[in-house]
């Protein structure tokens, strides 16, 4: 099972863990309707629409409503830690999540007792979190863009917020920064970095980067990163290795973004519709 | 560093209350990070002058957001991102400070994308915001609670002057 754990900008939103649905009206959760906007419901679309090409079952999501205060994100943190041995998924990403050190720490203890280690997933909130309390080997992958490299480069920024200029601005590259990433131990066992070109890496190498198809307005739409991780996320549970399915999910997003024919103004929505025909179209071409 | 004090508040909202109150009143001060031994998660801090302290306090506590703690700054502290970059996409403009974007139609001013960030007020400010001109939108200080929104706060501010 992929488990998905993060949030919706909703305070009333309950804790929720349901497997998901793609309706007409967004994403169903049990009885409720989730817009797939952006963030943690973006993920989860992306992730169900890739499972249906597949043929696997959908994702589950643990979801609460957040809207920055961070008692939907404790929520989460709370129920992981307690069920997760119980809910065995053998892929988990984690999104956007208050990032906190406590409730980090208790869900990755959680993890650590688990029967069999799920691969796990970092992005957004958790991935700050993952790196602030210095566990960032302790996860399979982390995909941050650009920004967030710089970040997890800076050996001394505890939220992206205070990436020091020379690192956030600089004329570092992309290898460079990741190869400071890992040697600062703020890395994840693999980086799958989002930007003008993609790269997916692991400590010793870059093992791929992809620039094509260039869709440049991708970058101001939010949710784009977003569906890159939900793609690699079920692409890791139908079996891939983990380099395979970051680089088929940077492929898939792209050219999803040029069957929408995207602008800046575009909304993530509009590319997860295309998603599974860039899917396929992706797994073809690097897997003949 | 021993003129200046900091103030050490229970979420980032309210430091972003009492820091709009203490502008408002007159007082210099500065949103920082803070040092690590108080390093929770999504921080802020107030640096402000030690000299003004009992003043401060009492305007906070009027305006109801007494900080947690009040201490003499003793270690470096960590600078919020200051420097913006800037992407022309012809049709739309792009700003990003720290790891937020906000893009806008440049005709009409309205705000078409806000993405980047990892925090769970991030996409809320997102659906707030997107649709509505800089003009109708709220801004990201008046909704944010985190870092991430504190940034977006910065990136808005950049693309309102550029835009203006």
């Amino acid at each position: 099972m992929l488990l998905i754990a993060g949030t919706v900008p909703d305070e009333a939103f309950p804790l929720i863990v349901e497997p998901v649905r793609i309706t007409a009206r967004g994403l169903a959760l049990g009885e409720r309707i989730v817009d797939i906007a952006r963030g943690t419901p973006a993920l989860a679309a992306a992730a169900a629409q890739a499972a249906s090409v597949l043929g696997d079952p959908p994702p589950t999501v643990c979801m609460a409503g957040d809207i920055g205060r961070g008692q939907g994100s404790r929520r989460i943190y709370d129920y992981l830690a307690q069920n997760l041995n119980d809910v065995a998924p053998s892929v988990l990403a984690f999104h956007y999540l208050q990032p906190e050190v406590d409730g980090h720490l208790k869900v990755l203890l959680a993890v650590q007792e688990m029967q069999r280690r799920p691969l796990l997933i970092a992005d957004a909130g958790f991935m700050y979190a993952a790196k602030m309390s210095g566990q960032a080997k302790e996860y399979d992958l982390f995909t941050p863009d650009a920004g967030e490299l710089a970040f997890l480069a800076d050996e001394e920024a505890p939220h992206p917020f205070y990436t020091r200029g020379f690192i956030l601005h600089g004329e570092a590259s992309v290898p460079e920064m990741m190869e400071r990433a890992y040697r600062g131990g703020n890395a994840a066992r693999y980086l799958l970095v989002k930007g003008a070109t993609d790269y997916v890496a692991n400590r010793r190498s870059v093992l791929h980067t992809l620039s094509e198809p260039n869709c440049a307005a991708m970058e101001a739409i939010g949710g784009t990163g977003d569906i890159v991780t939900g793609l690699a996320a079920a692409l890791m549970l139908h079996g891939l290795d983990i380099p395979k399915a970051a680089l088929t999910a940077c492929l898939a997003s792209r050219l999803a973004g040029k069957f929408a024919e995207a602008t800046p103004a575009s909304q993530a929505a509009d590319i997860i519709e295309h998603a599974p025909k860039a899917l396929e179209t992706a797994l073809k071409q690097l897997f003949p | 560093m021993a003129d200046r004090g900091l103030l050490v508040f229970e979420n980032t909202s309210e430091v972003i209350r009492a820091e709009d109150r203490l502008k408002a009143c007159g007082f210099q001060v500065k949103v920082m990070g803070p040092p690590p031994e108080i390093r929770t998660g999504c921080d802020l801090v107030i640096v402000f002058p030690l000299i003004e302290e009992l003043n401060i306090l009492r305007v906070l506590e009027q305006a109801g957001v007494s900080p947690l703690q009040s201490a003499p700054v003793a270690s470096p502290l960590l600078a919020p991102v200051d420097l913006f970059a800037t992407t022309d996409f012809g049709d739309h403009l792009m700003v990003r400070a720290a790891n937020m974007k906000i893009t806008v139609d440049k005709s009409s001013r309205r705000i078409v994308n806000i993405s980047g960030g990892g925090c769970p007020d991030v996409p809320y400010l997102a659906r707030e915001m997107t649709g509505k001109t800089l003009d109708e939108a709220p801004s990201p200080r008046s909704l944010g609670s985190t870092l991430c929104g504190y940034a977006l706060q910065l990136a808005y501010e950049e693309i309102v002057r550029q835009c203006s």
